[in-house]
């Protein structure tokens, strides 16, 4: 079989079976979306801004566990792909960005449309190519699917100039079937040594905690880590990137930790003498301030990749490898170890967490005549009955969701944590509905996060993705004003928009069904009547009190044991320790 | 603490700004660099000489192998090693001084590798110290141009970075 270029390209994908391919075509990348053109097994979906093409195939991967898959021009086209590739790389999401290039004649002269794609990527991609001979075009695209989806995943970039998908020109087509790169070993052995010292450890633990993360997710661990963690009957705590990996309604479970996580996972945290941290990585809104983070803990870590490990927090036990496998191994020594931990101990040290627990730190005031940002995504996740696959934007609405959507299932929860990119949820949607056409997918965002990527409503019409985004409008940007109010004397510079668009109307000006709720008497039979139709992409527009602010909240610089909670509503005070 | 990295890796476009890029973005410093390909010419050597405490020592080196052309590499200041820099000088001579510069590179065992009526280009290696005695004891006031490669280095006895 002969192909050109831009036909390799195009029957890689299909011979990697990539359903979707995400993109927005210009100059540099005409040939390949010919090529596109002449066949029906790879779905182009068109995108209105390049920057959503990788929100979208980026929420694919994390919906699916495989890789998101994006084309984009040359020039504007790949430096507006830039955000969703550092997007992607920040949380570890497998993806393959093909970008076009001007012809290579003509590289390093400026030409139109050129930036040097290559460089400008470099910091923010697992691995990047240039494919220079088009002889070279099938193994670097196995090679790019291998590196994106093996060992600790992420995005990895193509860039292809014009003249190498010359249609003119054609070779037999040939794609591997496997690839060994000598200086890619992604899938390390974990060493039973130290598999065996954690376990002496966790089973002498009197105060343990088991803190997990987004590795578990991206692992595929779920399973493992639920059945390692009833075993042993430890309370867990998960990092933002981590919801859903444990039940979140399991007793065990006692919510999400850091900046905005319950008291009672921060308490634990700070009092615990045993940590196992499992697919984490000491993120500084996980930790706080690092000179009093855990005091009293010893610290066994396990993740795929070594640079995660002793990278801000200093650990005792670093276990190098896959979470799944290492759990199933850990947990296999533990039902054969003669040991076990005292009875005692353990039911003491859940007394105390019941304790904090009791707290009920994300209580807020449920008597105001105002509709509370919480009692949405609450009334969301009754009407949803916790099966939605929800993305959210980033800012206070991202918290209230990660907080109030009690994510059971892996995989449900997708959102942009590492890099905070506003303007994700709607893309991210959008792909995620393409995956998973017969779930239900809400987009829980605010007023100035979704006018980031507000165009994507048109490409929900035109593939027809009914999904339901609900926007918690305060007509601020609430997390900045947050912080304005709680470090700048409610300073609140630029926090707000004295312009915010007919919501209704625009979604309907897009084809769609928009609602706004203004009375939480309204709320309820509002969304009701969103999600019943099935059909429709429907937007809603929930005013919600402008003031209500994210609580708990470990403020920045702050440890663990110091959290602001709220005790009557606006009056955030520092409790002693229980 | 000073210390030696030596990688190596794939001969390959764009490697070079990959792990100098890796040190701007993640603020390490880059004291020396120094990079050419092997005999085997899929494959470069570069020896890198930084700084920093052992933290800062072990996350570059973890950085580095996650770097996907890397393909090994060692910290040479953890091992018994020898080490060799490459210098070549230019001074100005005249009727005077040029006897003595010439007794002065034959103290260093350096060599005289360019003569013209008024100049001569020394090339002088050796560890980096020495390098830097020998401009010590040179008149800063001939000295027309210097240029150093930075250290290179590899490990004493029979083991060796190779594939």
């Amino acid at each position: 079989m002969e192909l050109s270029g831009g036909q390799i390209v195009v029957q890689c994908l299909k011979d990697e079976g990539v359903e979707f391919l995400f993109g927005y075509p210009g100059g540099a990348v005409l040939h390949l979306y010919d090529a596109i053109f002449h066949q029906e097994d790879v779905k182009h979906i068109l995108v209105r801004h390049e920057q959503a093409a990788t929100h979208a195939a980026d929420a694919y991967a994390r919906a699916t566990g495989r890789p998101g898959v994006v084309l984009v021009t040359s020039g504007p086209g790949a430096t507006n792909a830039v955000t969703g590739i550092a997007t992607a790389y920040m949380d570890s999401i497998p993806m393959v960005i093909i970008s076009g290039q001007v012809p290579t004649a003509v590289i390093g002269s400026d030409a139109f449309q050129e930036v040097d794609m290559v460089g400008i990527t470099r910091p923010c991609v697992k691995h990047n190519f240039l494919v220079k001979d088009i002889k070279d075009i099938a193994e670097t695209m196995k090679k790019a699917f291998y590196v994106a989806t093996t060992g600790r995943s992420g995005p990895v970039v193509i860039d292809i100039p014009k003249d190498i998908t010359d249609p003119n020109i054609k070779i037999p087509y040939n794609y591997p079937d496997a690839i060994v790169m000598r200086s890619y070993n992604p899938e390390p052995q974990a060493d039973l040594g130290k598999v065996k010292e954690a376990v002496d450890l966790l089973l002498s633990a009197k105060r343990p905690v088991i803190y997990s993360g987004g590795g578990v997710v991206l692992g595929e661990g779920s399973a493992e880590l639920t059945e390692f963690t009833q075993h042993l009957g430890f309370p867990t705590t998960q990092t933002l990137m981590g919801l859903g990996a444990y039940p979140a309604t399991d007793k065990q479970s006692i919510g999400m930790l850091g900046m905005h996580g319950t008291y009672e996972s921060n308490l634990a945290m700070h009092e615990s003498d045993v940590i196992i941290a499992i697919g984490v990585r000491f993120d500084d809104r996980v930790t706080g301030k690092l000179a009093e983070f855990c005091p009293h803990a010893k610290i066994i870590h396990i993740d795929i990749d070594p640079a995660s490990i002793s990278k801000t927090v200093k650990v005792d036990i670093a276990i190098v490898g896959s979470v799944k496998p290492v759990l199933t191994e850990m947990l296999q020594l533990i039902k054969a170890h003669s040991e076990k931990n005292s009875a005692d101990d353990l039911a003491s040290w859940w007394a105390r967490i019941e304790q904090w627990r009791s707290v009920n730190c994300l209580e807020f005031d449920r008597t105001t005549d105002e509709i509370k940002p919480q009692a949405v995504v609450e009334e969301v996740y009754k009407i949803t009955k916790g099966e939605a696959y929800v993305t959210s934007d980033v800012g206070q609405h991202q918290m209230y969701a990660a907080q109030f959507y009690h994510f059971d299932k892996p995989r449900r929860w997708i959102n942009s944590g590492g890099l905070g990119t506003m303007g994700f949820g709607l893309p991210a949607a959008i792909g995620v509905k393409l995956a998973h056409p017969e779930a239900e997918v809400v987009c829980i965002t605010g007023e100035a996060s979704i006018q980031m990527c507000i165009q994507e409503l048109a490409t929900a019409a035109q593939y027809n993705t009914p999904i339901k985004i609900i926007n918690l409008n305060n007509r601020y940007m609430g997390m900045v004003r947050q912080w304005q109010e709680f470090d700048y004397e409610s300073r609140y510079s630029q926090s707000y928009m004295d312009t915010i668009p007919d919501f209704v109307k625009l979604a309907e000006a897009y084809g769609h069904v928009g609602i706004r709720v203004e009375h939480p008497d309204d709320l309820q039979g509002a969304l009701e009547k969103a999600f019943a139709l099935k059909d429709r992409t429907v937007f809603v527009d929930v005013l919600t009190d402008r003031t209500e602010n994210v609580y708990p909240m470990i403020e920045a610089g702050k440890g663990h044991q110091d959290m602001t909670l709220r005790v009557a509503p606006g009056t955030p005070i520092n409790r002693e320790l229980a | 603490m000073r210390h030696i990295i030596s990688i190596l890796i794939e001969n390959e476009a764009g490697a070079l700004s990959r792990v100098a890029g890796l040190f701007s973005a993640r603020g390490y410093n880059i004291e020396s660099l120094t990079v050419a390909p092997t005999e085997d010419e899929t494959l470069s050597r570069m020896t890198i000489v930084t700084r920093g405490n052992e933290d800062v020592i072990e996350q570059i080196t973890k950085q580095l192998n996650k770097l996907i052309d890397v393909v090994k590499l060692i910290d040479l200041a953890e091992i018994p090693h020898v080490e060799c820099e490459l210098m070549l000088v230019k001074v100005a001579i005249n009727l005077e001084s040029r006897e003595e510069i010439k007794r002065l590179v034959d103290i260093f065992r350096g060599k005289v590798i360019d003569v013209s009526s008024n100049s001569y280009v020394i090339e002088m290696t050796g560890a980096s110290d020495k390098l830097d005695a020998f401009i010590k004891a040179l008149d800063t006031k001939c000295i027309i141009e210097t240029v150093r490669s930075g250290p290179t280095s590899m490990s004493r006895g029979a083991d060796g970075l190779h594939l």
